[in-house]
């Protein structure tokens, strides 16, 4: 069962609430709900779940409703309609008492600008969750010494926030939601405030408490990148609506329109890519049933300088080139094997871009992608670039 | 030119409300007017019986310690209170502190509550500004004529008068510096399942005490100057030399007693003022 289940979720400010609902209904654009009644759209209709232990990434431009999206699901912000279960209680429908207890043992949220009460010390910071909770006073402090030690602040829990640095103090925020051990992390663009060294130090560490912890996560994020890096799965949104929701290769590879694919272009595709994605299929020739003569052949009509040799199990034996086949061929050799090269470029389907790029300026022929020693494709120098710039042809079947 | 319109009997209105009020509430007003004003009188005579001495000591002392250990302060309450002892001002100069002193407290005690309330309701905040505006525009003895309507004459009237006069700025400060309060630090407390009270004493009211003690500064500037005005209504204080001086024309007599109330004033506004800097 997920821990998350959103559904048909909207939320609209304003004061036409019945009428722009209608037009959302007949679905009218966010804009042309603004000018009609004057309200605008937050969030419209999205559905989503949430798998226990799962980084779950919400990303879009600035204004396309996340982090009212975020507030919906612990209702910081009412819901204009839909509903939000959390382990099977809807927590629209809910009363305050039992509002109150699901945020206190369930979930948990971190801030953009880390959120911490500049007149309390950073464990008094910790213990916040615990203390409205009444938990008496060692008890809390105990727990929120932990918390602190998980993200590595142990030693400077007498200082206050602004004695702290960003990162320092984002961990404090993250050290006050684990206080609590709840069952989601919900974080509204928790490292967008932070520099971008500082950044990627914090979602390493964030992959690795999850991992120890396994919390189901919800991130909030603007940029593509931070999302590729640590999502399990992406919901991309647009005004408000969510366009598409995909593991990190889909949404790259298979992007669902035009604004999920303008929003990929930006990113730094080599860094999800793996070799599967920009394989092409191999000519190649059977060492058991070919010679030289067929090799030039096959050369010929694709203009190769080289080709694949297989067996016929697919099993990769090595390469020829056209100059030593036409070589053979005066000299009238009928066996492959006599002009067979094996100092062959191999990698894996999941052979990152980085390391596919550092290969194939340095050889002379395309790379083998091998499976189990079977040749399953070929990558050559043009589809790398083809693939980095985000555009030609990825294989999106894979 | 408009003598068409007859004039509206406005100010018979309000004496016939004012009389209605002191008719229907006496059954508040004299026990206020007795036992409060017992009560006042017996705080006068505790704080009127330590020996000048003594409350010199404690003021100096306060006073360099509440300006970070300098030496400025101090030494101007010293010479201040010495020269108010000299002047023979020194009982009146602690009837008007006593006055101050309560009628701060009970603006406070109204005050902070009433700003709470209207910083969490917009409905709140849209019917009691102009309350406020009104209150803190009328010329101040204005409201000497109800009190002494109310409480006839003494000290209970002047310290009625001082806490319609003085409250208004604790409530806007409470107000404000609750509302300033960011949204993300309200959201964090809410996040983590705190209840009302606990978001408003564990986060705003802490967040909003340098504001709100601003305001609580101002009030105590406020109603100084309304116990001053009081004297003419009978309070005790630094105002009757003035008013006497000004009955008989003594320029000298005037000033003295105006240079012990702007003794008073500035010791009272800086120790309020540093108790909130240190805040900060
Ligand atoms: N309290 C509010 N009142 C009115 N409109 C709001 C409010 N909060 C957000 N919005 C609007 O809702 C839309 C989504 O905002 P938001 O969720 O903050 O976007 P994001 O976090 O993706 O930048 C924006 O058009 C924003 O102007
Ligand atoms: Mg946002």
């Amino acid at each position: 069962m997920p821990v998350i289940e959103v559904k048909n979720l909207s939320k609209i400010f304003g004061k036409n609430v019945k009428d722009s609902l209608k037009m959302l209904d007949q679905g009218k654009k966010k804009d042309e709900i603004l000018d009609k009644t004057g309200d605008t759209v937050g969030v419209n209709r999205a559905s989503f779940e949430v798998e226990a232990g799962e980084v779950f990434v919400i990303m879009g431009l600035s204004g396309s409703g996340k982090s009212t999206l975020i507030r919906l699901i612990n209702r910081l912000i009412e819901p204009t309609e839909g509903s939000v279960m959390v382990d099977g209680e809807d927590l629209a429908q809910m009363d305050k008492d039992n509002l109150r207890r699901v945020r206190r043992e369930k979930l948990s949220m971190v801030f953009q600008n880390f959120g911490l009460f500049p007149f309390r010390t950073i464990l008094e910071n910790a213990e916040y969750g615990l203390e409205v909770q009444g938990m008496d006073k060692s008890e809390r402090a105990e727990k929120a010494k932990k918390a602190l030690d998980l993200v590595g602040l142990g030693s400077y829990i007498d200082q206050y926030p602004r004695q702290l640095s960003g990162g320092m103090q984002q961990r404090v925020g993250l050290a006050r939601a684990l206080a609590n051990d709840p069952e989601v992390l919900l974080m509204d663009e928790a490292f967008s405030a932070l520099d971008p060294l500082i950044r990627k130090d914090m979602q390493d560490e964030l992959l690795d408490l999850q991992q120890t912890m396994k919390k189901t996560i919800i991130f909030i994020t603007h940029d593509l990148d931070e999302a590729l890096r640590i999502g399990d799965r992406i919901a991309l949104m647009k005004d408000g609506s969510i366009v598409q929701i995909g593991t990190p290769e889909d949404i790259l590879t298979n992007p669902a329109n035009d604004y999920v694919e303008r929003f990929v272009e930006d990113v730094d595709r080599s860094k999800v890519l793996t070799a599967e994605h920009i394989m092409v299929r191999p000519e190649t020739i059977n060492i058991e049933k070919h010679g030289p003569r067929v090799a030039l052949e096959r050369m010929g009509e694709e203009a190769l300088s080289s080709i694949y040799v297989v067996d016929s199990n697919r099993q990769l034996k090595g390469y020829v080139t056209a100059d030593d086949a036409s070589e053979a061929r005066k000299k009238e050799i009928k066996d492959l094997k006599e002009i067979l090269k094996t100092d062959v470029p191999k990698v894996k389907r999941d052979t990152p871009m980085q390391e596919i790029i550092a290969i194939v300026y340095n050889t002379p022929v395309p790379i083998a992608v091998v499976d189990d020693g079977k040749l399953v494709g070929i990558i050559i120098r043009g589809s790398v670039l083809a693939a980095i710039a985000g555009e030609g042809e990825v294989n999106t079947d894979v | 030119m408009f003598d068409f319109i007859p004039e509206i009997p406005l100010s018979d209105w309000v004496d016939e409300l004012v009389d209605w009020i002191v008719e229907t509430f006496a059954f508040i007003f004299n026990p206020l007017k007795n036992e409060f004003g017992d009560f006042i009188e017996w705080v006068a005579e505790m704080l009127g019986a330590i020996p000048p001495i003594i409350i010199m000591v404690i003021v100096v002392i306060g006073a360099f310690f509440i300006t970070g250990k300098r030496f400025g302060l101090a030494a101007f309450a010293l010479v201040g209170l010495l020269l108010i002892q000299n002047q023979d001002l020194w009982t009146e100069m602690m009837s008007t502190f006593t006055l101050v002193l309560i009628s701060s407290l009970l603006s406070v005690m109204v005050g902070v509550p009433v700003g709470i309330l209207m910083s969490k309701s917009k409905v709140a905040e849209q019917i009691i500004l102009p309350i406020l505006d009104f209150m803190q525009t009328m010329p101040a003895f204005v409201y000497l004529i109800p009190a002494v309507a109310f409480f006839s004459i003494g000290m209970v009237p002047g310290i009625f008068a001082s806490l319609i006069f003085a409250t208004p700025p604790t409530v806007r400060f409470t107000n404000l510096g609750i509302r300033q309060v960011s949204q993300e630090l309200k959201e964090a407390a809410e996040a983590f399942g705190s209840t009302g009270a606990q978001k408003l004493f564990k986060l705003e009211l802490p967040m909003a005490k340098g504001t709100i003690m601003a305001g609580i500064n101002q009030t105590v500037m406020l109603a100084l100057s309304m116990v001053v005005i009081a004297s003419m209504i009978g309070a005790p204080g630094l105002g009757n030399p003035v008013v006497s001086a000004l009955q008989r024309s003594q320029a000298g007599a005037g000033f003295v007693a105006g240079i012990s109330i702007v003794i008073l004033a500035i010791i009272m506004d800086r120790f309020t003022q540093n108790i909130y800097k240190k805040e900060e």
